[in-house]
């Protein structure tokens, strides 16, 4: 009460409030389920198909003595999406490395590439093979899209990988690359949380990881706690959300419940999440 | 102006014949595209060296250090200035890779950059993603709870309740705590079902730009490069 009180008289936006206390809330949660992750409780995540398909991909490139190739995005390194893409790479090039598997990694950000070359070559160790990883195969191809589409095409029609990992922030480039890897004949696995490029990823490729899903995959993967507790507040968060989305609707729907709110708070329920001046 | 009209035609040219060598993929991989793919990365990696360098190392570094050097800063901006020394140290111990023995400077770099980033974006993504996303939601269901002249009925059922069912069909199958099961996975599927629709409509909308994209560039070739030499070739006859 009293800090809608002092908002109304600093003109402070109210929603700034609410998402405080709901960073709060987000935060506290991850610290709460990191720590039990990390006392050894169990904490389910359900299964993710395209993840299950890895190992498939990358046993059909075993058979077919070809190698993987992974894209991680057209996105930098600072990028969310780009930071789930590498956890994922991890566990591919691991994986290729049980196998004896080559991974092509190609790459459009200079800053990505040496945390690229040291998570395969990281994988590569854990995985007992030290000896198999090479330089040659993480690629810096160009910092411009298209310049860089058109490397990766050409990575696809010559090296003719039998796997291809499309992960990470894509844009108008991902029909040109998935539709290249169809051509190549490889078994597909796309992911990515932009949501104007998921429908060619569906499209065109075996499996994909929609949205969320590119962000849960690494905990899916790593089982790390950090991840599983991020995965897990931000479900709670999700449950969250459905609530006040419910009280939402019915203040929007019942007037006279959200006349109930004016009159106990002095707000209106959706003000809580306006941006603007609450006296404007 | 001679030299500018030959600029001119050699630029169509070579615009019109490695936009051919792009389109000889359509019949398969060959010499022609991969000349062109190998021109296109080549030409996009020096162009990019050359416009971060003009474009950001020289404005943002290079100038302001060597005005701090010259003396030609104002006081109160010295100190300021002399802050660049740090993103100047952050961007060179990238170049620590080189070496085996310091190559895990550069981490350094990467973290503060991963980190800023992460810090910075974090409260404008939880507003937009979430805040505006949810309050969007805020949706009216009573069909007689609209402005007159508006159809209450159409915007309930055609509309909002749509919008509704959608957004919570669609959280609950981004729900990774439980099995999609019984309930759960009933809602869950009605969640894919929303999200198909939606890729759907998406797919439609953007293979529409892609053939607009197409036609530019068959107006390119057709009426750009080909067709000043139709339009002399009319002139003359």
């Amino acid at each position: 009460m009293d800090a809608i009180a002092y908002a109304r008289v600093l003109d402070y936006p109210l929603a700034n409030i609410v998402m405080g206390v709901l960073l709060a809330l987000f935060f506290g949660g991850v610290i709460f389920w990191t720590e039990r992750a990390r006392r050894g409780r169990s904490q389910y995540v359900r299964p993710i198909a395209g993840l299950a398909a890895v190992n498939e991909a990358v046993g059909r490139a075993t058979e077919m003595g070809r190698p993987v190739l992974f894209v991680p995005g057209i996105a930098d390194v600072d990028d969310i999406q780009t930071i789930a893409a590498v956890v994922i790479l991890s566990s591919v090039a691991k994986t290729a490395a049980r196998y004896d598997t080559r991974t092509i990694f190609a790459t459009c950000s200079p800053l990505l590439f040496p945390v690229a070359e040291e998570t395969i070559r990281n994988a590569y160790a854990d995985a007992g093979r030290p000896d198999a990883f090479s330089r040659d195969d993480v690629r810096f191809l160009s910092s411009d899209q298209f310049a860089f589409t058109a490397g990766v095409t050409g990575i696809m029609l010559r090296e003719k990988p039998a796997a291809t990992v499309f992960m990470g922030a894509f844009w108008a480039e991902s029909l040109i690359l998935a539709e290249t890897g169809v051509l190549a004949g490889a078994i597909q696995i796309a992911g990515t949380a932009n949501v104007s490029q998921l429908p060619f990823f569906v499209a065109a490729c075996d499996y994909t990881l929609i949205g969320e899903e590119l962000y849960a995959a690494g905990a899916y993967l790593s089982h790390d706690a950090r991840l599983l507790g991020s995965l897990k507040a931000s479900d709670a968060m999700k449950v969250l959300v459905a609530v006040l989305i419910a009280i939402g609707v019915l203040t929007a729907t019942i007037p006279p419940i959200d006349d109930l709110f004016d009159r106990l708070l002095g707000i209106h329920f959706a003000e809580f999440f306006e941006f603007t001046d609450p006296n404007g | 102006m001679l030299a500018l009209v030959l600029y001119q035609h050699v630029g169509l040219w070579v615009g019109a014949l490695l936009t051919l060598a792009i389109f000889s993929f359509l019949y398969k991989d060959n010499p022609v595209y991969k000349f062109a793919e190998h021109v296109f990365v080549g030409v996009a990696a020096g162009w990019t060296v050359a416009y971060t360098y003009w474009s950001a190392f020289v404005p943002n570094l290079w100038t302001p250090l060597d005005d701090l050097f010259h003396g030609k800063t104002e006081d109160e901006e010295v100190v300021w200035s002399w802050l660049l020394v740090v993103p100047a140290t952050l961007g060179l111990l990238f170049f620590a890779r080189f070496t085996q023995k310091w190559a895990w400077l550069s981490r350094w770099s990467i973290a503060f950059l991963v980190g800023t980033y992460a810090g910075v974006n974090l409260t404008g993504m939880f507003q937009t993603n979430l805040i505006l996303q949810a309050k969007a939601t805020f949706v009216n269901l009573n069909p007689n709870g609209f402005p007159a002249g508006v159809n209450g009925m159409e915007q309930v059922f055609l509309y909002n309740l749509p919008i509704l069912f959608g957004v919570l069909a669609c959280l609950t199958y981004f729900f990774f705590s439980k099995p999609h099961a019984g309930f759960i996975g009933v809602t869950a599927r009605i969640g894919i079902l929303f999200l198909m629709a939606a890729f759907g409509a998406s797919f439609g909308y953007t293979v529409m730009a892609r053939i607009s994209l197409f036609i530019g560039r068959l107006q390119f070739l057709f009426s750009e490069w080909l067709g000043q030499y139709f339009e002399s070739l009319r002139q003359l006859a």
